[in-house]
């Protein structure tokens, strides 16, 4: 049940959407978007990529497990609360830096929120992709006895 | 001494590697270390002897009020001693018992984290520090009664030790929560500057607390774990279940005694229940056949012998005796190690002629068996003669305690004859040859026995050497107001002139001496009398842990065994039931809100609802799908109008991957012919109904009613001063909040974890079962 219409739209779409849910992870501070909903993008689009091709090519389109992504993850966004200790702060207490970076008017602002905000991102991409490839390996696997 | 504790640690957490590097060495090597630890804690220990304890304290949970403090006094210094050397023999005396395994690194590991936790258990000054070690000691000990868990039986010995410690620990917990809350601290110190009679809640503290020391220290009924923890390997029993480990419920009991003690319940619950082990156990031991076993038995004896000692106010006799007993036990247990892994025979009564084939095995044998007989001049004499003048002394319960005491040394003495004296000068049995390979142990295996055999005699003729410094320290310890009077103690005092407790000490010997030589006859005349002590209450073990199977069971049954059609219809016919009667119950009424309308939110509105009302008429899975799709996407669209940008994305996402999950798990679901008949779609549709109209009159009134302080403001107040971001719900979600959300992704990366696995180990269909669906 490969479409060619489907496989012909999603390449655009799912660059499309990866792209777009970054720029919601980063925004996400200031406008709608944030890390949770980015994820979500994430997650869609590699899993649009995976019913127009394969759960395979999506697989290797991600190059990694999604398992990885869910561990990695859960490791940023818990190391994320690590530096405040270092310092002498309470645990998760955001730190904040301002980069200047020529060319911009103001200053970047990086903080440790936004580093946990990227493990929420990856943990709830891996999540729901860990899932999803699952079941569409077995649904695939089927396939191939029919 | 946090120091000393933290080297014990990294001791145990170095050994695997240093076992790979150094080999044989390694046992060597950790025993001087863990003796270095104790010849440490001895050199600063030096102002416990002139009565000056030794404190130190680290913040632990300061909101709580918890600290990290330890403290140094006779009592602790006692145990610490015991800790530290015997530990250090048995690590040598592993070293060459298990030479050659391939866990004995992870043997070192397990055996000095045992020490670690012992040693922070009587250094603790802190209840709650206090109860952490005693927990971590029913690990340890758990994992090394299960060492060789490839067995059956180490496997049930090590459960049945962990639970019987562990339902004790559970009482600890709550007996030195409810005396910390009582007396307003939980640091022993102060808690011990004062009688807690009058504490509220003292009675239930004093039983909770004594039911832990005797389920650690094996008091009748709860004995019967320590017989069958012979299942460690000889060292772990020479360490654990001898001379330290067991002692920690006596140690709990002394350390206590100053400010729990005075009261019936107290001091006679530990002298009749110390008592009756004491009597039953010895009595138990003789009709014992295992070399381990009979030495158990005679432990938890002494066990109960110690209990009994506290309750009788005699701290100098339970010091002396708890010494002696550390110094006989533990080297016979040892040497009993020695026999069995000489001659592949764990029977005491088979073994025999030993004397010429391991005469160093065998001296100390003896010299450890009549100290532990009560022969002069050994320390077990001292102590068994102090204790027969504690019970002489004591007018609480008439002769019993010394009738019992007798005769429990009767006991004893065919006991250790059994073990010390049988297997080398006893006459083979027919048709049983010794094992030709037996041969004598080297010196890792014989220097911990010879100095812990060496100590008991050395003491015995000179007890002076330990009654001045440690016994006073001791009693000190468990009696701040203890005036300085010096026990008078040299051997020959003991013996002259003579006392009823000389009287008796001979004719106790003498009588045991009689019954080793009739033991065949008196173990066949009253071994019906065996039944209550070794049988009976393991059997209530095993009935209450029957009990828990089958409570389980029932359980399984009628709460996981449902489909999940039916979990969800009881919890949220439940929920709703719940709601709807606070709802009723609640007196105030208010005007529902209504809000602002439109015609695209009532022609949303309408469109949700009516998408949801149509769903139980819908026989397909896939346009059931379809249709909570148009419900999710138009509430998306709702929430985007009503001014909630980032819930609607959310939304809008969430609902996007729910269909494509859907659609895929139900590619994979058996037909649902047959589930779904009219009545169950029926019930299902009103209790879903139901839920729905019930959450909303909920989300309605919440709405309508004013909250005084609505902690959104805060954050839409603080989000960009101090969270730096302009979108409030995310700066809730990373920084306010951000442990929830750590909380959160962390659940679901587990769920995510549970799914995968469960959807793999699924039974797969076969293509010709897909039922045309696909």
């Amino acid at each position: 049940m490969k479409s060619v219409i489907l496989q012909t739209a999603a390449r655009p779409i799912v660059g499309l959407t990866l792209l777009v849910s970054v720029v919601v992870l980063l925004r996400g501070h200031n406008e709608p978007g944030g890390g949770f909903v980015g994820g979500l993008l994430f997650a869609a689009a590699l899993s649009l990529h995976a019913l127009a091709f394969s759960t395979r090519e999506a697989q290797s389109l991600l190059r990694v497990s999604p398992k990885t992504l869910l561990g990695s993850g859960l490791l940023i966004a818990t190391l994320s609360s690590v530096p405040p200790i270092l310092v002498g702060e309470s645990f998760f207490k955001g730190m904040w830096f301002n980069l200047n970076v020529p060319g911009f008017e103001d200053a970047i602002k990086i903080g440790t929120p936004v580093l946990f905000d990227i493990g929420v991102y990856l943990t709830v991409a891996g999540v729901l992709l860990a899932m999803i490839f699952t079941l569409e390996e077995i649904r695939d696997d089927a396939a191939d006895l029919d | 001494m946090t120091t000393a504790l933290v080297i014990m640690a990294l001791l145990a957490a170095c050994s695997q590697v240093l076992t790979r590097v150094l080999r044989d060495w390694s046992g060597p090597v950790l025993a001087a270390a863990v003796a270095g630890v104790g010849g440490w804690l001895l050199w600063i220990g030096q102002p416990v002897w002139s009565g000056n304890p030794v404190s130190e304290s680290l913040e632990w949970v300061p909101e709580l009020g918890f600290d990290f403090s330890l403290r140094l006094d006779g009592l602790s210094l006692l145990f610490c001693i015991l800790i530290c050397f015997i530990g250090a023999a048995v690590l040598l005396y592993a070293s060459s018992y298990l030479r050659g395994h391939r866990k004995l690194g992870l043997f070192y590991a397990t055996l000095i984290a045992f020490m670690t936790s012992m040693l922070s258990l009587v250094l603790s000054d802190n209840l709650i520090l206090v109860f952490v070690s005693w927990e971590l000691t029913s690990i340890t000990s758990f994992l090394l009664i299960g060492f060789e868990h490839e067995r059956e039986s180490a496997r049930k010995s090590a459960l049945q030790a962990l639970l019987v410690t562990g339902v004790g620990g559970l009482c600890l917990l709550a007996g030195v929560l409810i005396l910390g809350l009582g007396a307003g601290t939980f640091t022993i110190s102060e808690i011990l500057t004062s009688p807690s009679h009058d504490l509220p809640g003292y009675t239930a503290a004093a039983i909770l607390i004594l039911i832990g020391a005797c389920t650690k220290s094996a008091a009748y009924p709860f004995h019967f774990w320590l017989p069958n923890a012979m299942e460690a390997p000889s060292p772990v029993s020479a360490l654990l279940h001898s001379s330290t480990m067991v002692k920690a419920g006596v140690y709990l009991a002394a350390r206590m005694h100053p400010t729990m003690g005075g009261t019936a319940l107290w001091d006679n619950t530990l002298i009749m229940a110390g008592g009756l082990t004491m009597l039953l156990a010895a009595f138990a031991a003789v009709h014992q056949t295992q070399l381990k076993k009979i030495l158990a038995y005679s432990t938890v004896s002494s066990l109960g012998t110690l209990l009994m000692l506290i309750g009788l106010n005699a701290p100098k006799a339970m010091a002396i005796y708890l010494l002696g007993h550390a110094f006989y036990k533990g080297c016979l247990f040892l040497v009993a190690g020695s026999m069995v892994h000489a001659t592949h025979e764990k029977y005491a009564e088979k073994i025999a002629g030993l004397r010429s084939v391991m005469p160093i095995t065998m001296v100390v044998a003896l010299v450890a068996g009549l100290s532990m007989a009560g022969f002069f001049p050994f320390l077990g004499f001292v102590g068994k003669e102090l204790l027969l003048k504690a019970t002489l002394y004591d007018p609480r319960f008439g002769l019993m305690l010394t009738t019992a005491a007798t005769l429990a040394a009767v006991m004893t003495v065919v006991a250790a004859a059994v073990v010390a004296f049988k297997p080398f000068f006893g006459r083979p049995n027919e048709g049983e040859e010794l094992d030709p390979h037996a041969q004598e142990s080297d010196w890792r295996q014989l220097l911990g026995p010879v100095v812990l055999a060496g100590a008991g005699a050395i003491t015995g003729l000179l007890p002076f050497l330990v009654s001045m410094p440690i016994a006073k320290a001791v009693a000190r310890a468990m009696d701040p107001s203890h005036t300085e009077e010096p026990l008078k103690l040299d051997a020959i005092s003991l013996l002259w002139p003579p006392t009823t407790a000389t009287y008796l000490s001979l004719g106790a010997a003498a009588a045991g001496i009689a019954l080793y030589a009739f033991r065949g006859q008196f173990r066949k005349r009253t071994s019906f009398a065996t039944v209550p002590i070794a049988v009976w209450p393991e059997k209530l073990y095993d009935t209450s842990l029957s009990l828990l199977d089958l409570v389980t069971r029932v359980h399984i049954k009628f709460m996981s065994g449902c489909t999940l059609r039916v979990h969800i219809r009881l919890t949220l016919a439940l929920t709703s039931v719940l709601l709807i009667g606070a709802m009723l119950r609640s007196n105030e009424r208010h005007e529902l809100f209504m809000g602002e309308t439109s015609a695209l939110s009532v022609l949303l509105t309408v469109l949700i609802v009516g998408a949801a009302a149509g769903l139980p008429f819908l026989r397909s899975a896939m346009g059931m799908v379809a249709v909570v799709g148009v419900v999710g996407f138009a509430l998306a669209v709702l929430y985007a109008r009503l001014g909630a940008p980032d819930v609607a994305m959310t939304q809008l996402a969430v609902e996007t991957l729910v269909v494509v999950v859907f659609v895929l798990a139900i590619l994979h679901m058996p037909s649902n012919k047959g589930e779904a008949k009219s009545a169950s779609r029926f019930l299902d549709a009103s209790i879903a109904g139901i839920f729905g109209l019930a959450m909303s009159a909920i989300a309605l009134l919440a709405a309508e009613r004013p909250t005084p302080n609505p902690v959104s403001a805060y954050f839409a107040e603080n989000s960009y001063t101090q969270g730096f971001g302009r979108n409030v719900v995310n700066v809730i979600l990373v920084d306010f909040r951000g442990l929830d959300t750590l909380g959160e992704i962390t659940v679901l990366a587990v769920a995510a974890m549970g799914v995968a696995t469960l959807i793999r180990i699924a039974p797969r269909r076969r293509p010709k079962d897909n039922g045309g669906r696909s």
